[in-house]
């Protein structure tokens, strides 16, 4: 059986562990610390952890002045809540000031499946690409999360991390070596490229296994990095492979799809298939269900691929 | 230093004066901005940067500084003249306001000017801020204070209840803010756009420590923070009562000052009035 788990879950032990060799940061809260996970870390470090309640454009307003003071604020809250909620606050006195603060939230998508659309982010990441100075990332499994929030600690800037209520599979190994802006090859092939960011990993390499089976040549790149996006790996695989699908466990609208589309339309034009949510919202169910329902599971990742290739 | 408080007060008051004809010249040759809630903040941004508040114009951003937000974001022409006159940057920088290339936004950017301790101008937001470098105050056992300044329109913003809740929550006596209550906002009358009264008593029930006072008495302005700064476990809120327009007879009370500039006459009219030629 595959090892599963929560990137959210990750994420906490990721604020624990780093917590032990980096003084300098904290971590917000809005209320929902056993979900967000940050009360491992808060358990360990009580002083440097910050429950503020349900109030989240307060939490974000407090982060940007200890920021200003020179620490860095892991700001944790649900996707939704962060980006809308306080989007205003992320904007005029986070991102514009570019400031060093780790937005890291959970129940990105469709994870929160149950919880239904008002819990569930399908349009976070596009309103978090559209500010300028801000980083975008949704890691692909439990240990390239570690290994994000490692290298956004790192950064010097405003980074948006995106996690998963629901288990995802543990797909890389300790040897990942994580750069932010950058997209990871996980098979090589050149009649199709499948581009798929955070939890859709598994999903787009179950289908890519069908495909070759098929006799189709695919290449799967995993892009965690939604902005600033890799370019050089998309316009390479347009080269190489001449049709690209895009996978996301967000609205086709401003995310990952838009943003490959607008690198080929502007470098390389080549057929593009997007495969994420149609402009609707979703409903409450079972994650894996509702990712057959609302158009995100391997067969509609197999059809899109068979679909682009015929555009050819 | 003064040797008496009354020459103090009146070092300041000259201070202020100077501060009024500097705000009225950027934003007369801008020929944009907002004269009237800059002018009703003028005395007590002025105690602050001239008398109350330790910073160091050699060097801007030292970690032990008492810090300055102006949530009110679009009364900056107060902080522009208050840091330039300080020594912050040359006067002359004063007449670049809202122009291309300049350092003086048409709402404060902290990346851009020299002595500004935070980016502002969408309303509630900066209270909160100030809780969070008043943590950090706290985490780090500095003593130095935080001074905010919000508006009395300003308080219409949900956030800033949020920011009074979690001031509370951490007993930040480090902060000191005060509520430019001028009584005006863009549409008119704070009491006929969105009334806040009871005002003091909203404080209070938060758990400030607040006090009210006369926003244009500089004697009761230092009064009020001295008073503060002895009072522990609890945060601060001066309500300042103030005029919009303060110091300029046509603009005084008059909505239509919160964001217009003065034209030539109105100008001249004004500098003769503050003895500013």
């Amino acid at each position: 059986m595959r090892q599963e788990m929560t990137t959210r879950e990750a994420y906490g032990q990721a604020l624990l562990e780093l917590g032990r060799i980096n003084e300098n940061f904290v971590v917000l809260e809005a209320d929902i610390a056993k979900s967000t996970r940050t009360e491992l870390f808060a358990k360990e470090f009580p002083e440097r952890f910050f429950q503020m309640g349900i109030a989240e454009q307060n939490e974000f307003g407090v982060a940007a002045g200890m920021a200003m003071s020179g620490k860095i604020p892991f700001i944790s809250t649900y996707a939704v809540f962060a980006s809308m909620r306080a989007l205003e606050q992320i904007r005029t006195f986070m991102a514009y000031p570019n400031l060093n603060v780790k937005i890291a939230v959970s129940h990105g998508g469709l994870t929160p499946g149950n919880d239904g659309p008002t819990h569930q982010a399908i349009e976070d990441m596009a309103i978090m690409r559209s500010i300028p100075n801000m980083t975008v990332v949704m890691p692909s499994d439990g240990i390239m999360t570690k290994k994000a929030v490692a290298a956004a600690l790192e950064y010097n800037g405003p980074v948006y991390l995106r996690f998963t209520r629901d288990e995802i599979p543990i797909i890389y190994d300790n040897n990942l070596e994580f750069k932010l802006g950058r997209a990871f090859l996980h098979m090589e092939g050149n009649d199709v490229t499948l581009i798929t960011i955070g939890d859709m990993l598994s999903h787009t390499l179950h289908a890519a296994r069908i495909l070759v089976e098929e006799g189709i040549s695919v290449r799967v790149l995993d892009m965690p990095t939604l902005k600033p996006l890799d370019q050089e790996a998309v316009l390479l695989a347009a080269q190489e492979t001449g049709a690209i699908v895009t996978v996301e466990d967000h609205t086709i609208l401003g995310g990952l799809g838009s943003a490959v589309a607008e690198t080929l339309v502007e470098n390389m034009p080549i057929p593009l298939k997007r495969v994420g949510i149609k402009d609707t919202f979703a409903e409450s169910g079972p994650y894996h269900q509702l990712l057959k329902k609302y158009g995100l599971s391997s067969s509609h990742i197999q059809a899109a691929a068979r679909q682009v290739i015929s555009m050819k | 230093m003064p040797s008496t408080k009354t020459e103090l007060i009146k070092k300041l008051e000259k201070k202020a004066n100077q501060m009024r004809v500097e705000i009225i010249k950027m934003i007369y040759k801008a020929q944009s901005g907002h004269p009237g809630g800059a002018l009703s903040a003028t005395d007590i941004v002025t105690a602050l940067y001239f008398h109350l508040m330790n910073v160091d114009t050699a060097n801007p951003t030292y970690q032990d500084r008492d810090r300055f937000i102006l949530s009110k974001g679009h009364a900056c022409p107060v902080i522009y003249a208050a840091l330039a006159l300080k020594g912050f940057y040359p006067l002359a920088v004063l007449d670049t306001l809202r122009a291309l290339d300049s350092k003086l936004q048409g709402h404060p950017d902290m990346n851009k000017l020299p002595g500004l301790d935070s980016t502002s101008g969408s309303l509630g937001q900066g209270l909160s801020v100030g809780v969070g470098m008043a943590l950090v105050g706290k985490m780090e056992q500095k003593d130095y204070h935080i001074y905010v300044m919000i508006g009395d329109g300003e308080s219409q913003e949900g956030q800033i209840w949020e920011a009074a809740m979690a001031a509370n929550k951490y007993k930040l006596d480090n902060i000191i803010a005060f509520t430019d209550f001028n009584r005006l906002q863009v549409d008119g009358f704070v009491d006929e756009v969105m009334p806040i009264a009871p005002y003091k008593e909203k404080w209070e029930s938060f758990n400030w420590h607040t006090q009210e006072i006369n926003g244009h008495n500089l004697t009761e302005i230092i009064n009020a923070v001295e008073l503060a700064r002895e009072v522990k476990d609890k945060p601060h809120m001066i309500i300042a009562h103030t005029v919009k327009g303060k110091g300029v007879s046509f603009m005084e009370n008059m909505a239509v000052w919160h964001g217009r500039a003065p034209n030539a006459q109105e100008y001249e009219l004004a500098l003769q009035e503050l003895g500013g030629n």
